[in-house]
């Protein structure tokens, strides 16, 4: 297959060359957190809703009736957010090396039917969910992080390829 | 006109947390799912956080009679374990790790324009009409399979 090329190799020397845990980025990523679950809050107490984004989106994509303008809005603030992170933090999109289009088209396909078919994704489930300490998100939480492991594993580890 | 405001201001401040915490790049997230390579838990810390602020806004919505822009909330009740949330997650987790992307920051990213943000996104939404037209398909079967029984039962 081929190497899309984003910027640098680094992200592919890391695998075997830097020892464990150099690109931690603790702090950065607690700042971050904290902001997502000000968000989440921010969702469940003013509006009484749960930020799954993938049921925001396939809401969008099928609409009902007063249960969609909320749901435009918070993906409008996606895209805007995003392009604030492009503005004053273009590393946010510093993607290092990205899986040829094919398997990021199968990539997508997995993603879209599978966060449908376990009706929610890593922020309904692993970060809503999980808070609620309800067994469903706990249970899909443990499953795709397991299944997202193997899958690297495989493709990193026992394929060696880069995708 | 205030709740939409909310939905808008908390889209932003999501896609700015996804952004500072690295969760935009593919590499930070594969790098927290190669448990076996150079394992990097910055994920981790992105939970850590998240969770821990919204543990107590739930405990704080419980006390409340309704959230404060709405008549009521929306929170799933189920509790049950089926086969669909269990084989569904495994099938998103093997997307999750195959590309790097999950939802919330694959839409965040579409304003980097990059092209192979889009392609994922576009497969992502081709991948949610396919769950819908597989789920109302098999619907339509079930019923006229039903209907079958009843037309032999009848006769």
């Amino acid at each position: 297959m081929t190497i899309w090329l984003w910027k640098k190799k680094q992200a592919v020397d890391s695998f075997d060359k830097k020892p464990s845990m150099q690109n931690l980025t603790a702090l950065a990523s607690l700042i971050g957190g904290l902001l997502i679950g000000l968000s989440a809050s921010a969702m469940l107490l003013f509006d009484g809703k749960i930020t799954g984004i993938s049921g925001i989106f396939a809401g969008i994509l099928s609409p009902t009736k007063g249960d969609t303008v909320w749901k435009v809005c918070f993906l409008a603030g996606l895209i805007v957010g995003g392009v604030l992170l492009r503005l004053f933090l273009p590393h946010a999109f510093d993607f290092g090396v990205v899986p040829s289009w094919g398997v990021l088209a199968l990539a997508g396909l997995l993603v879209g039917v599978g966060a449908r078919l376990g009706n929610g994704c890593t922020s309904g489930h692993g970060i809503c969910g999980v808070s609620r300490l309800s067994a469903r998100s706990i249970v899909a939480t443990v499953t795709f992080v397991a299944s997202g492991a193997v899958v690297v594993f495989v493709v990193n580890h026992l394929c060696k390829v880069s995708l | 006109m205030k709740a939409p405001l909310t939905s808008f201001i908390s889209g932003i401040v999501f896609a700015l947390g996804l952004g500072i915490s690295g969760m935009t790049r593919p590499v930070k997230v594969i790098g927290f799912l190669d448990f076996a390579g150079s394992w990097d838990p910055s994920l981790a810390f992105v939970m850590i956080g998240a969770i821990g602020v919204y543990f107590v806004a739930y405990r704080w919505s419980r006390k409340m009679a309704s959230p404060v822009l709405a008549a009521e909330f929306s929170v799933p009740t189920r509790s049950d374990l089926d086969g669909r949330l269990i084989i569904g997650a495994a099938i998103f987790g093997a997307g999750w790790g195959l590309g790097g992307f999950c939802p919330g920051p694959a839409i965040t990213s579409l304003a980097s324009g990059a092209t192979p943000v889009m392609v994922f996104v576009a497969a992502m939404t081709i991948g949610m009409y396919l769950h819908k037209v597989i789920i109302e398909m098999s619907r339509t079967w079930l019923r006229s399979t039903s209907t079958i029984v009843e037309v032999a039962t009848d006769s």
